[in-house]
């Protein structure tokens, strides 16, 4: 019975480990466009979002 | 790829450019401003579907000088473009180069999801919560004893507690505020259910009693808020599929200083006797008088008159009519808050007032419901306490009552069916605004239908053409391609000119257009000015030299499967009836041909609002499809209602049913769906009465345990999901594959 003591805490923590990541990438707006993310994956280069702060790149360089 | 747009060709860039100016500042108006010199703003871009269209916009916009961010959101259609101070971007050229136009939508509804994410929260903490209790449970009821037992209880009492209340708060709420309002919901004895299980078994738990029903309370929370969050993503899916369409209303106008200098102005800012510019192609943004230009005007969104009037100085101009061919400048009778749209969302107000009255099957079920259950539970209690005199005895059986017939599949019935039903509606282009609309269409007798723009496309076609010999034809095609009149487009649609040198070309607003050809002066339009003299119907015809040699008839297109939709309506007994703002003639050659027997021509918003007003009193149940601003008070007003995508902003939000395809069977397709889906309900509503019929007595004479409960409410809710996902429509449109032509294909595939 003595293994109870810390599987229990355990298995919470890792329980509560993945409800805090679902509730990270809630947040950060990680479902906001989940046919978007599924489109994405076919775009071969990284699309330049943001430009850097002393000036602007171009995207398809 | 095959799938994306194709780049606008290069004669509508004149066209563009001057709109383009325009655009930016209504871009400018709509744009919020982040601090640090940058702007951002969000735009509708209806056209992209693949990770291709990802690319090319966000590639092309990021090299655009100025942009600093330009992201598109695919699941809603949508662009944010955040840019630095000063000019607008190109972002309307390069968008509509790249073959993706964009518009402006009302922003004003977003930043709404706030209750969305705090539904996903609850529905996360209440699973983590289901999950962790149902697995200490499940060693409870596997034979665990003693302090283990009482162990395993209070850590599942502690893990109850957020979830309790995170995901129990909505319900707490709402039933508050049913109860405050002397109403009955569902979440009332969902509220009472949850904390009086969580009460009675921390009771159980500090007297090391064997039962605990943590996890049936924590397990109820979480499968009603999965019901209650799709039902929320539903609904906010299709809001923004209809926020998203081409905003009709315009924003703001130019107006002209008495210096001579010209401004941009929104529209809360203009006055009446300012004088305010309008090119060809744009609304009107007020009411006002003519000054200044002639044109020809497209009144079909206003009041439903299908032909295009001429305008000329003096005449008075209501908010909302199209300026087609020529530049007009106007001065300002009223402004936004006295002119005609502003009547109109006054007489909607009067009917909002009154309409609250339909109460959803949902709140009528449970105001039958929770009076019987609570009843059953207080008699259980007094039998218990009369038969054995045992308080702690009567009291848990009581409750165990009251758990085990809380309504978990009742909840669940409603939802889990208006979701699958708004998913197939969905799918064939209509958007559902709420869950009530599906259950008020089911119960429709009368169909009432608006002509310009519902029944027929609001455009018109030609219907047939006399000429001399082919080549005249040839020319007034050509003609006819340099003007926007509707009338010009249909000939030159149905005649393609060939390429030919015009010289000397004109376009006399609201008369037509002239121009020589090999030294013959050829003119296209009314009647009386092309041929010079008058005597002439109001036809339209090609003259060359002041000869007529070529005559046109047009007639209004109508819309895809309307007759197909009036026939399958009516074999369904349901009454139907036009109602319409246009004149006699059209209307009953409508009609006619439709096979529409009542029909009312020439009425006034206030005449639609008071027929279906009287169709109310006599106890009728009248569907509305309708587009116009003149349908808007009438939409309000009836039972349910329905727009088509290309309706006016207010109609659209007044419709309960917006749909974004050309073909009408849009209407007897929802009617089906609505009807299945309110025929499921009742059976998942008889499924939950025969569970509760066998749970009840069983519960009552004290043999439910926390186990007993488990299973029996699990079973229950699956169930009536898997009942709900059997809704399968059978599709009533004679062509199905109408249903898939994309709006404005459908005309020129003719």
């Amino acid at each position: 019975m003595n293994t109870l003591l810390y599987l229990m805490p355990l298995a919470l923590f890792l329980g509560g480990m993945g409800l805090a990541a679902f509730l990270w990438a809630l947040r950060s707006g990680q479902y906001d466009d989940l046919d978007g993310a599924a489109e994405r994956v076919l775009i071969d280069e990284d699309i330049v979002l943001q430009s850097g702060p002393l000036g602007r790149r171009k995207g398809d360089e | 790829m095959t799938c994306c747009a194709v780049a606008t060709p290069m004669a509508l860039d004149a066209e563009l450019a001057r709109s383009e100016a325009r655009w930016n500042e209504e871009l400018k108006l709509e744009s919020r401003d982040l601090g640090n010199g940058l702007h951002q703003v969000e735009l509708s871009v209806p056209d992209v579907h693949c990770a291709a269209c990802i690319q090319k916009i966000e590639t092309a916009l990021a090299g655009l000088a100025g942009v600093d961010y330009a992201r598109v959101n695919l699941s809603t259609k949508r662009l944010s473009v955040r840019w630095r101070e000063g000019d607008v971007p190109a972002i309307f050229k390069t968008l509509h180069r790249l073959g993706y136009p964009p518009h402006l939508f009302d922003n004003s509804a977003a930043g709404e999801d706030r209750a969305l994410s705090q539904l996903i929260r609850a529905v996360a903490i209440s699973g983590f919560a289901a999950g962790n209790i149902m697995l200490l449970s499940v060693s409870v009821w596997s034979g665990a004893e003693g302090a283990t037992r009482d162990l395993f209880h209070w850590i599942s009492a502690l893990i109850a507690v957020p979830a309790l209340i995170f995901a129990g708060g909505i319900f707490y709420r709402s039933a508050w505020n049913a109860l405050r309002h002397g109403r009955m919901n569902m979440d009332v004895p969902i509220a009472l259910g949850v904390s009086l299980a969580y009460g009675m078994s921390l009771y159980e738990v500090i007297n090391h009693g064997p039962h605990a029903y943590f996890d049936a309370a924590a397990s109820l929370l979480f499968f009603l808020l999965i019901g209650r969050t799709l039902d929320h993503v539903m609904r906010e899916k299709a809001r923004s599929a209809v926020t998203g369409l081409v905003r009709l209303a315009a924003r703001g106008a130019v107006v002209l200083r008495a210096d001579g200098s010209r401004e941009f102005l929104p529209l809360a800012e203009i006055e009446p006797d300012m004088r305010v510019l309008i090119a060809a192609g744009e609304r009107i943004p007020v009411d006002g008088v003519i000054r200044e230009g002639a044109s020809s005007l497209d009144c079909s969104l206003v009041t439903g008159e299908s032909d295009p009037q001429r305008a000329r100085p003096g005449d008075m101009l209501r908010a909302g009519t199209l300026n087609l061919t020529g530049p007009l400048m106007i001065e300002v009778t009223a402004g936004a808050n006295g002119s005609f749209l502003a009547e109109i969302v006054r007489l909607m107000e009067t009917v909002e007032a009154g309409r609250g009255g339909y109460r959803r099957l949902a709140d009528r079920a449970s105001a039958l419901y929770s009076p019987v259950v609570h009843l059953t539970a207080l008699i259980t209690f007094f039998g218990w306490m009369a038969v054995s005199g045992d308080w702690h005895r009567a009291i848990t059986i009581a409750i165990a009552v009251l758990i085990i017939t809380c309504p978990c599949a009742l909840g669940l019935a409603v939802p889990i069916v208006q979701v699958v039903a708004a998913r197939r509606l969905f799918e064939n282009g209509i958007m559902v605004k709420d869950g009530s609309a599906m259950e008020r269409l089911a119960e429709i007798d009368t169909a009432v239908f608006d002509k310009t723009g519902t029944l027929t496309l609001g455009k018109v076609r030609l219907k047939s053409a006399e000429a001399s010999d082919e080549k005249v034809l040839l020319i007034a095609g050509l003609l006819a391609s340099h003007s926007s009149h509707p009338a010009s487009r249909a000939i030159s649609e149905a005649c393609p000119g060939e390429a030919a040198r015009i010289e000397e070309m004109a376009e006399i607003a609201g008369l037509g257009i002239e121009g020589r050809i090999g030294g013959e002066l050829y003119r296209l339009g009314r009647a009386s000015w092309a041929v010079g003299q008058e005597g002439g119907n109001g036809a339209t015809v090609l003259s060359r030299d002041g000869k007529p040699v070529a005559s046109f008839t047009f007639e209004d297109t109508l819309r895809p499967d309307a007759g197909s939709t009036i026939r399958t309506l009516a074999s369904q007994n349901i009454a139907i009836e036009m109602l319409s703002g246009d004149r006699a003639a059209s209307v009953r050659s409508i009609a006619h041909t439709l096979g529409i027997e009542t029909c009312h021509a020439e009425v006034l918003p206030a005449g639609k609002l008071e027929r279906l007003s009287a169709l109310a009193a006599e106890g009728r149940k009248a569907l509305m499809v309708g587009d116009g601003l003149n349908d808007a008070p009438a939409l309000a007003a009836a039972h349910v209602s329905m727009a088509p995508a290309s309706a006016a902003d207010i109609g659209r939000n007044a419709a309960d049913f917006v749909f974004l395809r050309d073909s009408l069977c849009a209407v007897p397709l929802a009617l089906a769906v609505s009807r299945n889906a309110n025929r499921l309900i009742r059976q998942n509503f008889a499924l939950a009465l025969v569970y509760n019929a066998i749970a009840v007595p069983v519960a009552i004479f004290g043999y439910v345990t926390p186990l007993v409960a488990a299973v029996s409410m699990s079973v229950s809710s699956i169930l009536v999901v898997a009942n709900a996902l059997r809704l399968r429509p059978s599709v009533p449109c004679s062509h199905p594959a109408a249903l898939y032509r994309r709006a404005g294909h459908a005309a020129s595939a003719r």
